[in-house]
């Protein structure tokens, strides 16, 4: 089964999003911070992240510009999933080797929109 | 809704737009009807019937069928089509093509306008070959409504999300406000009008490629003969009728040769001088 490694500071958001990644067929785990996510990525490369953007520790840019320098980190399918929705924010994240973008709020329709693009599905 | 108010609609939708209502889904024409009811300023579905019915207003009798024709839409709806385009049927088309004459696409039942948008953006990414030839790309819809929206180029944060790529938002759109825009130059490639596909359709023809999706399956048999006559009718030889890749079957006007996920093709029966 494919994994996915949600990164979100919020709880309720993390519970949200492993529940329809789930229903897509993702093994999830999830990660409050950057670090954390690193330390994840570490032990165990996931097929796809979906990653916030302001998180404490270390934010999301942050951590994808440290995860595509790591042993193996250029594989992961990256996904930004945040509140930033300015064309700036997304050029970014794009230029740092996004795939996708989720402006939040998001619905099960998006996510499984975006994931298809993304071409996780 | 009481039963002849279910009826009422039923007919004019029928009537008007050739559109087949289901009269069991009461809950669905009561979800359609009561935004437009609040909106026109009535107290109840009912009152804005019996006004409607009454009056004989036609605005009010439309608004009502518009709701109920009212489909979903996303941009980019079944992918695998678009890709089609891009990569063999546009680029065929510019091939083929006397000098000055553009290709000519229809979005016939475009709703809000993602998919001629999406058409727009697909001619965009289809190669030098292709916009050297030049495109005139319609868009029609049976309600003003949709059509104001579809001009305005203007989309929520929702509709955005739904079927767009981020590289293509990144190019095509700006944030304005709570809405994302679509950039003028995309914007001045689809040109608009009103159709119903239910009357009798006149000037129309010549078109390379028509894109009519998920519309005529909500017409009655009727109302979808008359209408698919008349969309074959407006092909140009050896053009392309495209239709939904889930719709359920519907018995095609001979010359059409039927290809994969709802794609269709007209004869050459141009004969050659």
């Amino acid at each position: 089964m494919r994994t996915c490694l949600v990164v979100d500071d919020s709880r309720v958001i993390r519970k949200v999003a492993r529940r329809i990644i789930e229903d897509m067929g993702f093994e999830v785990a999830e990660a409050g911070d950057g670090l954390e996510a690193l330390a994840w990525c570490r032990a165990s490369m996931p097929d796809a992240i979906l990653l916030d953007w302001n998180m404490p520790a270390m934010n999301g840019i942050d951590f994808l510009r440290q995860l595509r320098r790591e042993r193996g980190g250029e594989a992961p399918t990256v996904v930004f999933c945040t509140v930033e929705n300015d064309l700036d924010h997304i050029r970014e994240a794009l230029n740092c080797g996004a795939a996708e973008y989720i402006m939040k709020p998001f619905d099960s329709d998006i996510m499984q929109s975006k994931f298809t693009q993304a071409r996780l599905l | 809704m009481k039963p002849d108010e279910v009826d009422f609609v039923v007919e004019i939708c029928r009537a008007a737009a050739g559109l087949k209502v289901d009269g069991d889904k009461v809950y669905l024409i009561e979800s359609r009807l009561a935004p437009v009811a609040r909106r026109e300023g009535f107290a109840s579905i009912r009152e804005m019937l019996i006004s409607a019915r009454q009056r004989k207003e036609e605005k009010l009798l439309w608004s009502v069928v518009e709701a109920m024709a009212q489909g979903e839409t996303c941009f980019f709806r079944g992918p695998e089509m678009f890709e089609r385009l891009r990569e063999e049927i546009l680029p065929q088309l510019a091939v083929r093509r006397p000098t000055g004459a553009p290709i000519r696409i229809w979005s016939a039942g475009c709703a809000s306008g993602q998919e001629a948008y999406s058409v727009a953006i697909t001619v965009e990414d289809a190669g030098a070959g292709v916009l050297a030839c030049g495109v005139d790309l319609m868009g029609s819809d049976l309600s003003e409504r949709a059509l104001e929206k579809a001009q305005s180029g203007l989309y929520t944060q929702f509709e955005i999300q739904r079927g767009l790529p981020i590289r293509h938002l990144a190019r095509h759109f700006e944030r304005r406000d709570e809405h994302w825009g679509l950039s003028p130059r995309l914007r001045a490639m689809v040109r608009w009008r009103r159709v119903n596909l239910n009357t009798e359709l006149r000037g129309f023809a010549d078109f390379d490629v028509i894109l009519c999706r998920n519309v005529l399956a909500n017409m009655t048999s009727e109302a979808r003969e008359r209408a698919l006559g008349q969309l074959v009718q407006a092909l140009a030889p050896g053009g392309y009728l495209i239709m939904g890749a889930d719709e359920p079957s519907i018995e095609m006007p001979g010359g059409l040769t039927a290809l994969e996920g709802g794609l269709h093709r007209l004869g050459q029966a141009r004969v050659a001088a």
